[in-house]
């Protein structure tokens, strides 16, 4: 199994879902995270008083899937989240031991 | 007399509800580790000074005067004689009523300066010192029956120099005693809710009616005027502070525009009942240029006030005051009482006036808010450690966080000497 991350900007996210969505993935996990790549931060002003504001607000989209299914996830994310301007992210693919189902105690790939 | 009663009873809501409005304010302008702080600063104005102006405050204000400096504190102590349901009661329990809000604002006004730092207790004793040597005895020179700067002539309808220069000018003395927040001006300190700013710049213009209108102290034409000299000073305020972002930074800020609702409704307070609408329009855009320039001040001679209440109050509180010298016109004052400023004919006598009354005001607020900074610095520390105010004032000083939206900061009831937990126990221990 692997863990696909994928850093995107907050606006795709609906895309990115639906597009997940369609190729049957059943879950995933969204947070609110901040950081810089080679997009760096912007200015902001209060009161006349300049801040250099380094840290741009992503999204991080988690989604666990079985081996078959890694390239087809990662193409469907960096389809939906691109738009070919700086920032648009990352996506990067991990391994994943084992997943436990909570409410049931299903291991392994019948866990997703 | 039923008329005038009512829009006083109305006008004393009004002024009430700016101090939590002020409270907005400023807090929205705090880091988020700070912002019940300074919420608890204002509501601890409204608390404290409530007390203390019924108590003697009324009466050092409104008392017969002492050498035209104090009135007599002893005479309606507890509001005694004041307390009957017969006469005028704009001259007695609602005059008690309105001006008692016009002390706590005036007092939570300091309260931006000294944001992120200041010991509660020490900012409840400062507050009550302060209001009790100058708040008082400066309401009653300029609005008490024998007070030096109403026998003078010189002009403060709703409180340019009673409120605003005083409270500006005591803002700078105690901060240059308290000193600047741990890290300031390096580490960044950008205002962590402008909606709350804004939502508290919009509570204030609505309760400033009050403040301004309510002090004709009748449902009249001249309450009238007040009213509508609100808005348009205020309205060519924000205005120009846009303006003036747009041209300096590029940009007009949602920050700016909030704070230029603040700088023309502080300048036109002193003015509002005795400008036309010409006068009104040059009040509040220059107090909407300058002040967005004042802001700045403080990085230029490096001292802290945080939420910039000198460049706000202080010298909007001046610009108002000073510039009815020039604008002041007597034809919208009614009995023929009006005085005429410069531009308009007058003799350079009124600019004269406002000049020394907000000049001698500002110098004394300002040194007695510094000797009584230093008082309760040497009482209570005065702040709160470097590490307290770095991990956050709310926790240090109240043991509360603002901001726990998804309950993710977790907590438990505590196991020793909670009456909570104990209950907690006693409750499971029953259910099982």
């Amino acid at each position: 199994m692997k863990l696909i991350t994928a850093i995107i900007k907050p606006f795709t996210l609906d895309d990115v879902r639906s597009a997940l969505e369609q190729l049957g993935v059943l879950g995933m996990t969204v947070s609110e995270v901040q950081g810089y790549g080679r997009q760096k931060g912007h200015t902001e002003i209060y009161r006349g008083a300049e801040y250099a504001v380094d840290f741009v607000a992503k999204l991080k989209v988690e989604v666990v899937t079985d081996d078959a299914g890694v390239d087809k996830v990662i193409e469907a994310v960096a389809g939906a989240a691109h738009t070919g301007k700086i920032g648009d992210g990352k996506v990067w693919v991990t391994s994943v031991d084992t997943v436990v189902r909570v409410r049931t105690g299903e291991r392994g790939a019948d866990a997703l | 007399m039923e008329g005038n009663t009512a829009w006083l009873l109305t006008s004393s809501a009004l002024v009430l509800l700016m101090t939590p409005g002020l409270a907005f304010f400023y807090g929205g302008m705090v880091r988020s580790k700070s912002v019940l702080n300074m919420l608890m600063m204002c509501f601890g104005s409204m608390g404290l000074i409530s007390v203390l102006w019924v108590v003697y405050g009324y009466s050092m204000t409104y008392g017969e005067t002492v050498g035209s400096v104090l009135g007599n504190p002893f005479e309606m102590l507890g509001l005694s004689g004041l307390m009957t349901p017969e006469g005028d009661p704009t001259a007695g329990t609602v005059d008690v009523a309105f001006q008692a809000m016009f002390a706590i604002i005036t007092v939570a006004l300091i309260a931006g300066a000294v944001a992120d730092r200041m010991k509660f207790g020490a900012w409840l004793l400062f507050g009550g010192l302060w209001a009790t040597l100058v708040y008082f005895p400066v309401a009653h020179w300029v609005w008490g029956t024998g007070g030096w700067i109403d026998e003078m002539g010189a002009l403060d309808f709703a409180g340019g120099t009673a409120v605003h220069t005083n409270a500006g000018a005591a803002a700078l003395g105690l901060v240059l005693v308290l000193g600047k927040r741990a890290g300031w001006p390096k580490e960044p300190m950008k205002p962590h809710n402008l909606p709350y700013v804004m939502l508290g710049a919009g509570l204030l213009w609505f309760g400033w009616f009050g403040f301004n209108a309510g002090s004709a102290y009748a449902a009249d034409g001249v309450a009238g005027i007040a009213f509508i000299n609100t808005v348009t000073a205020t309205a060519a305020a924000m205005l120009g502070w846009l303006l003036l972002e747009r041209v300096r930074d590029g940009k007009p800020t949602s920050l700016g525009a909030a704070s230029g609702v603040v700088a023309g409704l502080v300048a036109i307070t002193p003015a509002c009942a005795y400008v036309d609408t010409w006068g009104a329009l040059a009040i509040g855009a220059i107090a909407g240029v300058v002040c967005a320039a004042a802001v700045g001040l403080k990085y230029r001679f490096g001292y802290d006030d945080s939420l910039d209440v000198v460049g706000v109050h202080l010298v909007g509180g001046l610009i108002g005051t000073i510039m009815l010298g020039f604008v002041a016109t007597a034809s919208v004052v009614p009995d023929g009482e009006g005085v005429d400023g410069l531009i308009y004919g007058g003799s350079i006598d009124l600019l004269g006036k406002q000049v020394l009354s907000v000049v001698v005001v500002m110098i004394y607020s300002g040194i007695i808010a510094a000797v009584l900074g230093f008082l309760v610095k040497a009482v209570t520390g005065g702040r709160v450690s470097t590490e307290d105010e770095v991990a956050g004032i709310d926790e240090a000083e109240h043991a509360e966080s603002a901001y726990d939206v998804a309950g993710g900061r977790g907590g438990r009831p505590t196991s020793a000497g909670s009456g909570v937990a104990n209950s907690a126990r006693k409750l499971e221990e029953s259910n099982s």
